[in-house]
């Protein structure tokens, strides 16, 4: 992408976003997507350190047979808290609300999202739902597991149901106020020559994702509202006393719940389009089927949501239509894979950070998704369902894919965000400490799950510790992968080399600026005249 | 961009449309020819009404295409959430 | 924000028509989420009436229908001149827009008294679904029909609360001469949600006043 600067005497250099004010409130009051974007991410490492906490508590109780670290009580808090934290505080607002805000109208050439005082209150609003959340969890938990399942959560749980939920219901509306500002922000803020057929892979499934934000997240928010009347008032269309069912309960929840499996892969796949074709100093292959595919995932998606209810006596003619429709996700996620390979394919590959993050995503992606052909499958799934085989199903997806996606581009963009370079050879080893970590943790768990043991028992029969003790080893070896970019991503933000504006000599509009990004993003507003990932033969943008 | 709104005469026309159809909304509730009947006739009729504010009140006869299928994107979505639930309820009693 | 000449446009945007169209597609685009917070519900209904049938019709013979037919009109009326609102506005006529959505509001506040006068009808007649709760000798899914109407109007309800203070919002933009001709956006922003609630009610009253029969 080249841009024609038009302006013949040189402006005075506009302050970097980091350097327009130093004081807490010029943080706390920011409008600037940028700061929004550092904000949330300081945000969610919290969040993703406290539900890793309880991972790693698990993990230790799971390290014998016998409950001997916690009590049931006790595990089935850990794994609620771990869930809520993971999916609602760190997974959905991980890619879209950190680097998506960060990078978005840097990327198409505009100077802030559509709605900037939206955007600060979508912050607010997350912060509001994640204090309630972690008072739920202080006050002393929720043993429902992150689904709220009724009548466990209406009726039967002893918990912080009513907290926890109001959180979550909060924090929803901060998803619905950055799927909204993103859709109008990709719509109308484009940079004059940037087409739709122009648009970086990134950003479209940003806009794929955002849909799902916006038009799922209301579905989740009334249906906690029913769950919690019916905890308030003891009264309820989900309870069968009264004629009501359960499992509309799942309907609405999983109506919800399944696209939002959607929101935490796609925004990953988006990055490692931009990351291999930066690597690859080459065009992504098949440009357009891959910005399709991620539309149709987003659309599928939502027609699919019944295969989590396969065994909970729902009709086994709807379960043969769901099982079908979810076998229809497995081709647009197929055709991404395929295309990333081919992009490979005689690039100028060189095997910087981002690029090990994006190659494990691309492995651990498709074995996730492979797996979750299995469980799409009715008579498989009867075997499987409820045990570590879909524990490690969806942490391939959402771990081996989402956070090695969000590490891969956190480290892609860094010199974007702080203006300077991390040590490289640091960053790799740590990216490889993560790969081996993660699939130490979790294969074991396909085969424990194929052997049948089910999730959620904090003691299991003997002849499954060999395989729980490597899960934990694995766990222990992942979390030296995830501690060690905080250290050297914080100092290298303060005493690491400076970037040029494009260390990586990448295409894209947000290469194009100074690092890190001035305040207003561009001097002057950049043109655009050719298609994404413009190399020429020999890589060079 | 919103040069071309809808003048007094068709807020006012709309309007008594609207009214109408109230008026034979209750009407046909009173009239009863089988519950099922009933509660197609009350919601073509609220569906008319909504479609009537929509294009009308909402100006959406003015707008451009994007903006047409963002508001037809909310009810074809629930549509969705309507008929795969239902894909649920009806075969629910089979016996396979 | 109020100097039309040195600033043409708010940050993010080159020009005033890219803003406008921009409110115009976030707005909608809000809608679309609020049709499907509300199609929960909506879906939650069709399922249980399906399964319930008569403890619904009963229940619908509970309801006054006076007050729910004489609410559509008053939505419906208010709705009007929320658009005419929204005429006088662009035609530089700030008196009547204020005096129209001054009409506008105070049927919105009428809509939700004769609301609060039927939900406390429902209380004295002990059709309050928790322990209070008298079927009257229906089947115990009445209670549900309760539920499910006190929740469906009582989220309308504060759906119209917040569209009042909106309205008021907007009395006092266009008194300050923030919203005038050159600037007649927020009219049209808000009146596309007040006709929107207005909308969702005309789903309410047939599927919960009119299906007795």
């Amino acid at each position: 992408m080249s841009l024609l600067v038009e302006s013949s005497k040189a402006p005075p250099r506009m302050p970097s976003y980091l350097e327009a004010g130093h004081t807490v409130r010029s943080w706390l009051f920011t409008l600037d997507h940028k700061r929004i974007g550092i904000l949330y991410m300081a945000a969610i490492t919290v969040f993703f350190s406290i539900a890793a906490s309880a991972a790693a508590l698990m993990r230790i109780e799971l390290l014998t047979p016998a409950g001997d670290v916690v009590t049931s009580e006790t595990y089935n808090r850990l794994f609620t808290m771990h869930g809520v934290l993971m999916v609602w505080f760190f997974l959905i607002p991980s890619i879209p609300s950190v680097l998506g805000n960060f990078i978005i109208p840097l990327m198409i050439g505009a100077r802030d999202v559509a709605f900037p005082r939206l955007n600060l209150l979508s912050w607010y609003l997350f912060m509001a739902g994640g204090i309630l959340a972690t008072y739920s969890i202080v006050a002393g938990g929720v043993d429902t597991g992150w689904t709220f399942y009724t009548p466990y959560s209406s009726t039967y749980s002893n918990g912080h149901v009513m907290a926890m939920a109001a959180g979550v219901f909060i924090a929803g509306f901060s998803s619905i106020a950055t799927g909204l500002n993103f859709i109008v922000t990709i719509h109308k803020l484009r940079a004059p020559g940037l087409t739709w057929t122009r648009l970086p892979l990134f950003l479209w499934s940003m806009y794929a994702t955002s849909i799902i934000l916006v038009l799922a997240t209301p579905v989740l928010a009334i249906t906690l509202v029913l769950m919690a009347m019916e905890r308030l008032w003891g009264v309820g269309i989900f309870d069968p006393k009264l004629g009501g069912d359960p499992l509309l309960f799942q309907h609405l929840f999983w109506f919800y719940s399944h696209p939002a499996v959607y929101i935490m892969i796609l925004p990953g796949m988006g990055v490692v389009s931009e990351t291999l074709a930066a690597f690859a100093r080459k065009p992504v292959f098949g440009y357009r089927v891959v910005a399709a595919s991620s539309m149709a995932i987003a659309i599928l998606g939502f027609l699919v949501w019944g295969h989590h209810m396969f065994v909970s006596s729902q009709s086994v003619y709807a379960g043969v239509v769901f099982s079908l429709l979810s076998f229809l996700v497995a081709v647009p996620s197929a055709i991404k894979v395929f295309s990333w390979t081919a992009t490979l394919y005689r690039g100028h590959i060189t095997f910087e950070t981002p690029m090990l993050y994006a190659l494990g995503f691309i492995g651990l992606f498709t074995v996730g998704g492979l797996t979750g052909i299995f469980l799409a499958s009715l008579a498989v799934d009867v075997h499987v369902h409820d045990t570590y085989f879909v524990i490690a199903h969806f942490h391939y997806i959402m771990v081996g894919g989402m956070v090695m996606a969000y590490m891969g581009g956190l480290h892609y963009w860094w010199p974007k965000i702080s203006g300077r370079l991390y040590h490289e050879w640091t960053a790799r080893i740590a990216a490889l400490i993560t790969f081996i970590g993660f699939n130490l943790t979790f294969f074991p768990q396909f085969v424990l799950g194929y052997l049948g043991m089910p999730r959620r028992y904090h003691m299991y029969p003997e002849q499954f510790q060999t395989l729980n003790v490597l899960s934990t080893a694995g766990a222990s070896i992942l979390a030296v992968g995830y501690a060690l970019p905080l250290f050297y991503l914080g100092w290298s933000f303060f005493f690491g080399r400076r970037a040029g504006p494009n260390p990586w000599g990448a295409t894209g509009l947000e290469w194009k600026t100074a690092s890190p990004a001035p305040e207003h993003n561009f001097e002057t507003t950049p043109v655009v005249t050719t298609g994404a990932y413009a190399y020429d033969a020999e890589g060079n943008p | 961009m919103h040069s071309a709104a809808p003048a007094k005469t068709t807020l006012f026309a709309t309007y008594f449309a609207l009214i109408a159809l109230l008026a034979l909304s209750a009407a046909a509730a009173k009239w009863q020819i089988g519950p099922l009947w009933n509660l197609f006739i009350a919601l073509g009729i609220a569906a008319v009404k909504t479609a009537l504010v929509f294009l009308v009140f909402m100006q959406l006869r003015y707008q451009r295409g994007l903006v047409r299928v963002f508001a037809l994107a909310g009810f074809l979505w629930l549509a969705i959430s309507g008929v795969l639930t239902f894909s649920d309820y009806l075969t629910r009693g089979w016996t396979p | 924000m109020n100097d039309a000449l040195s600033h043409p446009a708010a940050p993010p945007y080159v020009d005033r028509d890219q803003h406008s169209v921009a409110n115009h597609l976030g707005m909608w685009t809000f809608l679309a989420t609020e049709i499907l917070f509300f199609g929960g519900l909506f879906t939650g209904y069709t399922v249980l009436r399906w399964a319930h049938p008569h403890a619904f019709a009963e229940g619908s013979r509970h309801l006054e229908f006076w007050i729910g037919t004489a609410n559509t009109a008053v939505l419906l009326t208010s709705s009007l001149f929320v658009a005419l609102a929204d005429l006088a506005i662009k035609r530089d006529d700030r008196r009547a827009a204020r005096r129209h959505l001054v009409a506008a509001g105070l049927l919105g506040a009428a809509f939700l008294g004769l609301k609060g006068f039927e939900y406390f009808q429902k209380f004295q007649e002990h059709l309050v679904p928790g322990s209070g709760f008298d079927a009257h000798g229906a089947q115990p899914a009445l209670q549900l029909f309760f539920f499910l109407y006190f929740l469906m109007t009582g989220l309308h309800a504060l759906h119209m609360l917040f569209g009042l203070g909106a309205i008021g919002w907007l009395l006092r933009q266009i008194g300050r001469g923030a919203v005038s001709r050159e600037r007649p956006d927020a009219v049209a922003i808000v009146g596309l949600y007040w006709h929107f609630v207005d909308c969702v009610w005309i789903f309410l009253y047939p599927l919960l006043y009119l299906i007795g029969g």
